[in-house]
């Protein structure tokens, strides 16, 4: 792959034993202490789940910018849409299953159609939320916020970035979907990796094949292209923290090393897989396209479990994307 | 402007709907008739605060129209009072126009959101009345709503909450003209008492005969004087008023007038419903 960037990753990430781990979600709070303190128009909405969704950081602060709606998440969006018509930058916080899993309507006319500048927040994303079972583990969000008009979609890998993507949301126009997962995951990033909204970054070179993902699935990425590299096989990751809009240079560039696994924690359509196979197979010409193979959820509902027996039974562990590699690489 | 003179001007803005509804083919019929008192009334009659010249002035009142699919009305009525001009109504619901079928906030000025959807309005006006609220403003939010979108759940959820928050500064004009697209609303899904149910959500409740534009005025100017609870105006409406064949027929809620029914129709409206000589006569 072409020029090396220095990522600045924590210097034990392949050794996940050593690393802290934290849920995503928490850099959600912190972010928002920091947006509050930077701005007075920032507000943020919860739906009666201010503990679990870190809201509740916040509202400590900032009492008086704290908006309690109760448990009804399409009142919640379209009050947000109209704090926002007024100039506030709302924060709506709740689960990925009922924003924008119940109020989508609301999200696709108050709030892509006006363009209203309103974050939306997704907690407990993923068959990764553990005992709680398919009702809480959103796997559709992504599907169901990309192929939305005017909208940004955003899957930080661990808690840091979560902060970052957290404030860099508050400070651009328009809406902002923002996905966290709700099990402390490694934190591999550190406060000097970069990130920018559109940006897609290369977290490890490779030649033989590129690994793209998003959220926590990023580090079992990663684990996976260093275990592969006892075996001679050359695989780069790409941190693909943003799914809306897509980074196209770079999922093109990734593309050169000749065929490409996705890795995401959402269900297998429509999700990271599916928006980088539409960036590829209407960008490789003839003769260049790529096989690819996606890591995902397989078109099946989640159910209860610890959040480790999931991962391994859905197929979304560091193991299932050295198989993925290998199986990618006999296609080339 | 003097009753006499917003009459005239209502009667004008119901011309303006029916030849915008036959011109474009498709659209509805009764509930922008039904409306065009409270409309003349909120933007002729010194209700709102507002300035055409300017429709993102800072310091003005805001309108959410709710139930977007009236917008007919809305749309004659700005274009009457200066957001744009007259002759852009032809083009209502055409391709390229600013006037969709359904209101849309980003493309025509003073349009505050777009709707269509139903039982989103209220919610929207919330938030608007929230952020005036945390700017210690004083601008007043007006929502228009149907009694059809009461069926919304979500409606209820706004109407909650805005008891629970005392948002005195949001105002509720609630178009009970009692039909929906498949028949009268106490057929297709009960709503009275509406009275008792918007009290018992911590709200104002002010009826009024949504015709009579200086009672419309009076029940706005005292929605605003109302402390620590949000006010529902049930302005009682006959929805296709103006025009004979058209008034309490739910058939009109979701259909546009061809053009002899629409040529029919502005001659009664000409006429003031044969009280006086019609040109075609």
């Amino acid at each position: 792959m072409s020029k090396e960037k220095n990522m600045d990753l924590e210097k034990n990430v392949y050794q996940k034993e050593k690393l802290e781990q934290k849920p995503t979600r928490n850099g959600y709070g912190q972010g928002l202490v920091e947006l509050g303190k930077r701005s007075e128009d920032v507000v943020v909405l919860c739906a009666d789940l201010t503990g679990s969704t870190r809201s509740a950081m916040f509202q400590k602060e900032f009492p008086d910018r704290f908006i309690q709606v109760g448990i009804a998440e399409q009142n919640m969006l379209s009050i947000a849409a109209g704090l926002a018509f007024s100039g506030k930058v709302p924060f709506v916080s709740t689960y990925g299953v009922f924003c924008p899993g119940r109020n989508w309507d609301q999200l696709r006319v108050n709030v892509c159609y006006s363009k209203a500048n309103v974050k939306l927040t997704g907690a407990h994303t993923g068959v990764s939320v553990g005992p709680d079972g398919a009702t809480h583990q959103a796997l559709e969000d992504i599907a169901i916020t990309r192929c939305l008009p005017n909208m940004t979609v955003l899957a930080p890998c661990d808690m840091i970035e979560t902060k970052k993507a957290t404030i860099a949301a508050g400070e651009i126009k328009g809406p902002v979907y923002l996905r966290f997962a709700r099990e402390a995951t490694p934190i591999f990033t550190t406060v000097k990796t970069p990130f920018q909204i559109g940006q897609a970054e290369v977290f490890k070179q490779g030649k033989d094949v590129s690994v793209i993902a998003c959220g926590p699935t990023v580090h079992e990425a990663l684990l996976a292209a260093h275990d592969l590299a006892k075996e001679n096989i050359s695989v780069a990751v790409v941190n693909n923290h943003t799914i809306k809009p897509m980074d196209e240079k770079t999922i093109i560039e990734a593309a050169k090393t000749g065929a490409v696994v996705t890795a995401e924690d959402h269900q297998v359509m429509g999700g990271l897989g599916s928006a980088v196979a539409e960036v590829l197979a209407t960008s490789l010409p003839a003769g260049r396209q790529v096989p690819m193979e996606m890591i995902a959820v397989q078109d099946r509902f989640g159910e209860s479990g610890q959040p480790e027996e999931l991962m391994k039974e859905y197929g979304l562990l560091a193991e299932d994307i050295k198989q993925a590699i290998k199986k990618v690489i006999k296609r080339k | 402007m003097e009753i006499k003179k917003l009459k005239e001007q209502a009667n004008i803005i119901r011309k303006d709907i029916i030849e915008m509804l036959v011109e474009a083919k498709s659209g509805h019929s009764a509930g922008p008739l039904g409306m065009a008192d409270v409309f003349t009334a909120l933007y002729f009659g010194d209700v709102l605060k507002h300035d055409p010249k300017n429709p993102k002035w800072e310091q003005r009142d805001r309108l959410v129209l709710s139930n977007g699919h009236i917008c007919p009305v809305h749309y004659a009525t700005l274009a009457r009072v200066g957001y744009f001009p007259i002759e852009e109504l032809k083009t209502l619901r055409k391709l390229g126009s600013r006037l969709q079928g359904h209101p849309h906030n980003a493309a025509l000025p003073g349009i505050e959101t777009s709707s269509g959807p139903l039982g989103q309005g209220i919610s929207q006006a919330i938030g608007m009345a929230l952020a005036v609220k945390m700017d210690k403003k004083k601008n007043q939010i007006y929502v228009i709503s149907s009694d059809g979108e009461h069926d919304e759940g979500q409606t209820w959820e706004a109407i909650m909450f805005a008891g629970k928050n005392k948002m005195d500064n949001l105002t509720n004009i609630m178009d009970r003209n009692n039909i929906q697209i498949d028949g009268f609303t106490e057929d297709v899904m009960p709503l009275e008492p509406l009275r008792d149910k918007y009290e018992a959500f911590g709200w104002h409740v002010i009826d009024i005969d949504g015709h009579n534009i200086q009672e419309i005025i009076d029940a706005c100017n005292q929605a605003k004087a109302i402390f620590e609870k949000p006010v529902v105006i049930l302005a009682h409406t006959i929805p296709g008023k103006g025009v004979d064949f058209m008034e309490f027929d739910f058939k009109w809620h979701g259909k546009a007038p061809c053009a002899e029914e629409g040529q029919k129709a502005l001659d009664c409206l000409r006429t003031l419903d044969g009280k006086i000589k019609g040109e075609h006569e």
